[in-house]
């Protein structure tokens, strides 16, 4: 073969112990590629390898076989004949004998046993040679781990494959796993010991079969380990976990009955052991084995079993006060882990035991003495700690029996139920009558606790049994026991629990008595209809009394809230199993009650309260929240009417909140689920029908908030509408705007001709402009805001106009701006189709933003040159003649910016470039007239400032994610990475502006952009500028110092800084600068305004003194110097980070510090 | 462990820079902090819980920056007494503001050569010296590695 030598070359290279083991995996790994492509057979390679698989030589000969046997591990997938097959495992199966070279003969026979049907398998016979060779060879215990773990996974693949193959080898088998398993210690071994054993008991599991003999010794070998508890600590390589270990350990013991008369008693005295994880475990083994073992295994132990569990969890009871014990109303135990599964063991027992375990526990003494002493106990306060710690057992103890099964529970109830009724004063004979005054009669001060207790603890259980779906067989239930029992006395245990609800004494020591009362109404409340545990009239007196807790008792915040799950937990199963009875009980008392409580303006109970409860019932069913939606809905529209024609101040706040509930929870409520968009619809449609009637607003200055919770509330309906909705939405609200004042004036400035002069004089007459018109607008640009991209937005020429229109106005142009940035944002690029002249386009858009007569409406001389030029001077800011507009206009651009930057569009930077020209104008030179009263001058200087100011803050605004509009919720067309290109773009021409100019108000509006910028870029975008970043960000921080109000944009500037510094490929930009960056962070360092920023800069500082050596020595002093003063520094943190940072940078030239 | 509450020793300090004269807010100073976690030489617990350090040993004068410390060694004829009282000296001089004179001082009556340990800890000189001596440094380093963690 051409390729022999080759071949040679890979085999002695595997062989060859010096090499290293990535040559000898490459070298599998090119034979394995040969063989796969046929290039080799199997039998060419046999006969080149010969001589190393036969060689005296036991190193080589045990690096050839396991080359062999690897080789054969990688070909799982290929297919081999049959004969090849027989050999190879024939060969593997005799060198099980050479003790030497063992490790290749396990793993060849482990991979050919391993292989698929369907590509050659080894026969049974094979099989069985191979375990005879295994249980005559090989002594496994004294093998190294690895090869211990083999030996095992060799076993467990036989056991698992081949069972039938190794069957009749029987006693030999189990003697040879014994012997195999005994002393085991390794974690992953031993995983696998207990699976071979698990396998076996399966592979055996007659009662006279020869397991039988070996049971004892298995437990003498597996009973050791119990229970499995590492000593050392656990390695990181270990990846054998407690948990799987013990769980592994759990299934073998419980692989067979024939195991139970060996590992119960074992289990049994592990429980009295001292350690904690010991009784725990014993609890789950137990409960496990008695599933697997059966009743009749168990029944011997039975005594025993229930005087452990009994111990456990009554005798000394380990459960503990929870940390809401308060809020829960005193009885708020936590079980600890052993209860857990001692009442999970319990749980198994009565299920197991068909009733033998049952009596036992009914008929026990202490049990019985118990419940009959809790008569001493009048009033809840009055039970000691222990006592109620017992009751808690007990009452688990029964809950567990009656919750298992029909039959246990039917005992529980004949030999429980009848008693505590008793304690409770009810007797069947004579239920209680309606007319009883109960609320004198059951004062909580009499009425036994514990009875209550235990009585609504069975309830629960009771609930439990029965299911919480429709489709268990009810009528199973409907003649047990139990259930005829319960239904004797439910009206008058509802009784009882109303009267415990209605009484009125103080709020804490009550707590207990109102919470179980509440319990037991729910638990009687939802049994499923067709059981009728409760009659028509009771269940309808119960929804009844928590309704007048949740109108009455408001300041009882317990019972309140305690009512109100309930009150949502009987809703809500009235939404899985619809009851026609029922719903319509509950339809016509609660919802319809929560209902009125909306709409009416009576104010005993606050109006928060009565959203929380109209939501949360609402919540549980969509008719009672569309219900309740109609509720808000009517109480919406005369609150807005109070407010629109009489200002009244407490209509603004009650209307306030109701918007709220209605943007905060109601909408996103319909929006999760998937519920009709007829309510947002609905919602937006009235708002505007309330605006249309209503024509003159009388209206406060407080009417702020009410307009920002409506536009809110406006924009969260508009948004989950559908395109169909959202155009039947703005057409109404256009046909409003156009017959409104608003647009006339609109008209009148900016029609077809620019009408200049009057026009001016027209905006300047702001005014005039009514706060009805306000409204309008502001909601309209809502609506525009939330719009999807698809909706076709009628005339939208004249709406941009609009907008542009009262942008530059001055009273609506945030909610303006931002409808214009949403409007360029979604506009089509283009009309296809249909050519309609109503249709607009972002071409249209673009176009009419840049030659708009509206900037341009003053100055003559100016304008013509715009009209020449597309470029920057096109947009004709500086024209306007006073700076109010100005920088209204500024806002403006920058929404408009934000917008089409986020749909990549490339006409933002016509946009930026203007903003740009705008802060860098000096104020002087401008193109700005003259004004005539040389008072005004001042005024005008500082008029420019702020322009300046706010063309740098607009970077803010494009840069940053806002809340309110052009978000993913209000359907904004996002591109990816929209930051990092226009980060990209921005730079440079920032910072060759920041090169050229050299007027200090321009530099310090120049750091500003770049701040603001830098601060809402990724930090990725960052690194790979950071060289030329660096001396900008510290020139910026130098600059804004000066200003106390810059505070938080130094913060941010300093947090990239700290970004750059930790990152590694940041590091080098830093050392070049490393000079003028630790100065400026010695100067944060003092900063006085803000602590955050001291911190972070001395941690700065601290992450500086990793870079090279050469570079940061000479800064030493320097920096030690100022950790001096940072040391004294009033706040605690600092000092603390100062300690740090002075230990790092004093240790990294001498020793010890310069004293 | 004796006391795990923070110790926080409430002082009111006048700025010592007599040109700015500003009279500083009540504030909390944590001595105990900063020398709490301090390795023993000879074991791997911290001195706190050795007890060699407590609460009561510290006392801070922040009107007159003044700081003292009262150490009890384990035993009388403890060996590393010097060494102890100097881990607590270099923590207190890298940790503290300069304008703090710091004084350390064995306990009356726990030590046989208290007089000596004494003066040997507040002697500028031979701590200067002892800090020259790179193998007594690299002891004090030792010590004081986890209180910077």
């Amino acid at each position: 073969m051409a390729n022999s030598t080759q071949l040679v070359k890979h085999i002695e290279l595997y062989v060859n112990s010096s090499s290293t083991p990535a040559q000898q995996a490459a070298s599998v790994d090119a034979i394995a590629t040969l063989l796969k492509n046929d290039l080799l057979t199997l039998e060419a390679l046999v006969r080149e390898m010969e001589m190393y698989l036969t060689t005296t030589d036991s190193i080589i000969r045990s690096r050839g076989i396991l080359l062999l046997a690897e080789l054969l591990s990688q070909l799982t997938s290929k297919r081999l004949n049959e004969a090849s097959v027989e050999s190879l495992i024939g060969f593997f199966t005799e060198r099980l004998v050479d003790w030497k070279a063992l490790r290749g003969a396990i793993v060849g026979c482990l991979s050919l046993l391993r292989r698929k049907s369907h590509v050659g398998v080894v026969t049974d016979n094979k099989v069985k040679a191979v375990a005879q060779s295994y249980l005559q060879n090989l002594q496994v215990q004294s093998l190294g781990q690895h090869d211990r773990k083999l030996c095992f996974q060799l076993m467990e693949c036989i056991l698992d494959r081949y069972p039938a193959a190794v069957r009749d080898l029987g006693d030999n088998l189990i003697y040879g796993i014994c012997e195999a398993i005994d002393g085991e210690k390794d974690p992953q071994c031993l995983m696998l010991s207990f699976r071979i054993v698990e396998m076996l008991s399966g592979l055996f599991p007659d009662p006279s079969g020869p397991l039988t003999d070996f049971a004892e010794d298995l437990f003498e070998i597996l009973g050791c380990y119990f229970p499995i508890h590492f000593t050392h600590p656990i390695d990181e390589d270990v990846d054998v976990k407690r948990d799987e270990l013990s769980r592994a350990l759990m299934l073998a013991f419980a692989s067979t009955p024939l195991f139970a008369p060996f590992f119960i008693p074992l289990l049994l005295e592990k429980l009295s052991s001292s350690l904690p994880s010991a009784k725990v475990e014993s609890f789950k083994y137990l409960s496990y084995c008695t599933s697997k073992y059966g009743a009749d295994k168990m029944v011997k132990h039975i005594g025993t079993l229930w005087s452990s569990v009994k111990d456990a969890t009554y005798v000394s009871p380990q459960s503990s006060l929870s940390t809401e014990a308060e809020f829960m109303g005193g009885m708020g135990f936590q079980d600890s882990e052993i209860m857990k599964q001692a009442f999970v063991l319990l749980q198994e027992l009565v299920q197991q035991s068909n009733g033998s375990f049952i009596s036992l526990i009914l008929d026990d003494e202490d049990i019985k003495m118990f419940i009959s002493s809790l008569n001493q106990y009048e009033d809840f306060d009055s039970i000691p700690i222990d006592i109620k710690q017992r009751l808690h057992a007990v009452g688990r103890i029964i809950s567990v029996c009656a919750n298992t099964t029909i039959a246990s529970c039917n005992k529980v109830f004949e030999s429980f139920f009848p008693l505590l009724m008793n304690y409770l004063g009810l007797s069947a004979a004579k239920p209680i009558k309606d007319s009883y005054p109960a609320e004198d009669y059951y004062t909580p001060g009499r009425l036994n606790f514990g009875a209550l207790y235990l009585c609504v603890e069975l309830l629960t259980a009771c609930r439990y049994l029965v299911g919480f779906d429709e489709l268990t067989s009810i009528h199973d239930f409907s003649n047990q026991t139990w259930c005829v029992m319960l239904h004797n006395f439910s009206k008058s245990l509802a009784t009882v629990f109303i009267s415990l609800l209605g009484s009125n004494v103080a709020e804490n020591s009550q707590n207990a008595y109102v919470c179980y009362g509440v319990k037991g109404l729910q638990n009687l409340a939802t049994f499923p209809g067709s059981l009728l545990a409760v009659s028509k009239s009771t269940y309808d007196s119960i929804l009844l009394k928590l309704m007048s807790v949740i109108t009455s008792d408001i300041n009882k915040t317990f019972a309140w809230t305690s009512a109100m799950n309930s009150l949502v937990e009987i809703g809500s199963f009235l939404d899985n199993c619809p009851d026609s009875e029922r719903s319509s009980s509950f339809g016509s008392i609660v919802v319809e009650k929560i209902f009125s409580l909306i709409s009416s303006d009576e104010l005993t109970m606050p109006l928060s309260l009565k959203l929380q409860a109209a939501f949360e019932i609402g919540a549980t069913g969509k008719n009672f929240m569309l219900r309740v939606v109609q509720g808000l809905d009517e109480a919406i529209s005369p609150n807005l009417s109070a407010v629109y024609a009489h200002g009244n101040l407490k209509s603004v706040k009650l209307t306030v909140k109701l918007l709220e509930c209605y943007s905060n929870k109601v909408l996103p409520w319909f929006h999760k689920t998937g519920g009709s968009e007829e309510i947002p619809l609905n919602f937006a449609l009235n708002i505007w029908d309330k605006i249309e009637n209503s024509r003159f607003f009388n209206l406060g200055s407080l009417e702020n908030e009410l307009l920002d919770a409506t536009m809110t509330a406006m924009k969260q309906a508009v948004g989950n509408c559908s395109e169909e909705s959202q155009e039947t939405i703005i057409n109404k609200a256009l046909g409003i705007l156009l017959s409104s004042n608003c647009f006339r004036w609109m008209e009148s400035i900016s029609g077809n001709t620019p009408l200049k002069a009057e026009g001016l004089q027209q905006i300047h007459k702001l005014d005039s402009f009514a706060i009805r018109d306000e409204w309008i607008t502001s909601l309209f640009a809502s609506v525009v805001i939330a719009l999807r991209p698809q909706t076709y937005i009628p005339n939208g020429k004249l709406i941009f106009q609009f907008f542009i229109t009262t942008l530059l106005n001055g009273h609506v142009h945030v909610p303006s701006a931002q409808a214009l940035g949403s409007l360029v944002n979604k506009l089509p690029l283009k009309i296809t189709g249909t050519p309609l002249s109503k249709n607009f386009s972002l071409d249209e858009a673009v176009d009419m933003i840049f030659h708009s007569c509206i900037w341009t409406s003053c100055n003559g001389s100016t304008c013509e040159r715009g009209s020449s030029e597309i470029d920057l001077s096109s947009l004709r800011l500086c024209s306007l003649s006073t700076e109010s507009p100005k920088i209204h206009a500024v806002i403006g651009l920058a929404w408009i910016g934000k917008g089409l930057i986020m749909r990549g569009h490339e006409k933002v930077k016509d946009i930026t470039m203007t903003l740009l020209s705008c802060m860098i104008s000096d104020g002087n030179t401008g193109s700005l007239p003259k004004l005539q009263h040389p008072s005004n001058v001042c005024n005008d200087e500082d008029m420019h400032h702020q322009l300046m100011k706010s063309a740098a803050d607009a970077f803010h605004i494009i840069m940053s994610d806002s809340e309110s509009c052009l978000n993913r919720r209000y359907h904004a067309s996002i591109r990816p990475l929209y930051k990092q290109r226009f980060f990209n773009t921005m730079m440079p021409i920032l910072s060759s502006l920041m090169l050229k100019s050299d007027s200090p108000s321009i530099r310090s509006m120049l750091c500003r952009a770049i701040a603001h910028v830098v601060s809402d870029t990724p930090l990725t975008a960052i690194l790979s500028e950071a060289k030329k970043l660096i001396p900008l960000l510290l020139d910026c921080l130098s600059m804004m110092v000066k200003d106390i109000l810059n505070k938080e944009i130094i913060y941010s500037v300093l947090l990239i800084i700290s970004g750059i510094l930790v990152d590694k490929n940041g590091q080098e930009a830093v050392a070049e600068n490393a000079h003028s960056i630790v100065n400026q962070l010695i100067e944060l360092a003092t900063y006085p305004h803000m602590m955050v920023i001291r911190e972070t800069a001395v941690q700065c500082l601290v992450a500086m003194s990793e870079l090279p050596h050469t570079r940061i020595y000479p800064l030493r002093t320097q920096v030690l110097q100022a950790m001096l003063k940072a040391l004294d520094d009033p706040k605690w943190v600092v000092r603390q980070e100062a300690v740090r940072c002075r230990q790092a940078w004093a240790s990294i030239a001498t020793r010890s510090l310069h004293f | 462990m004796n006391f795990t509450r923070f110790l926080f020793l409430t002082l009111s300090c006048h700025s010592v820079s007599n040109s700015l004269r500003i009279h500083r807010k009540v504030y909390f100073l944590t001595v105990l902090h900063h020398i709490r976690d301090i390795k023993d030489p000879e074991h791997p617990y911290s001195l706190e819980e050795l007890k060699v350090i407590t609460e009561d040993a510290i006392e801070v004068d922040d009107n007159k920056s003044h700081v003292r410390v009262t150490f009890t060694p384990t035993v009388e004829h403890c060996s590393m007494a010097t060494v102890i009282g100097l881990c607590l000296r270099v923590k207190l001089i890298r940790c503290l503001p300069p304008r703090y004179k710091v004084d350390i001082r064995v306990a009356p009556g726990t030590h046989a050569t208290e007089a000596a340990v004494n003066k040997q800890l507040n002697d500028k000189e031979r701590v200067a010296a002892a800090l020259e001596n790179p193998n007594l440094v690299d002891m004090v380093d030792e010590c004081l590695a986890p209180s910077y963690a």
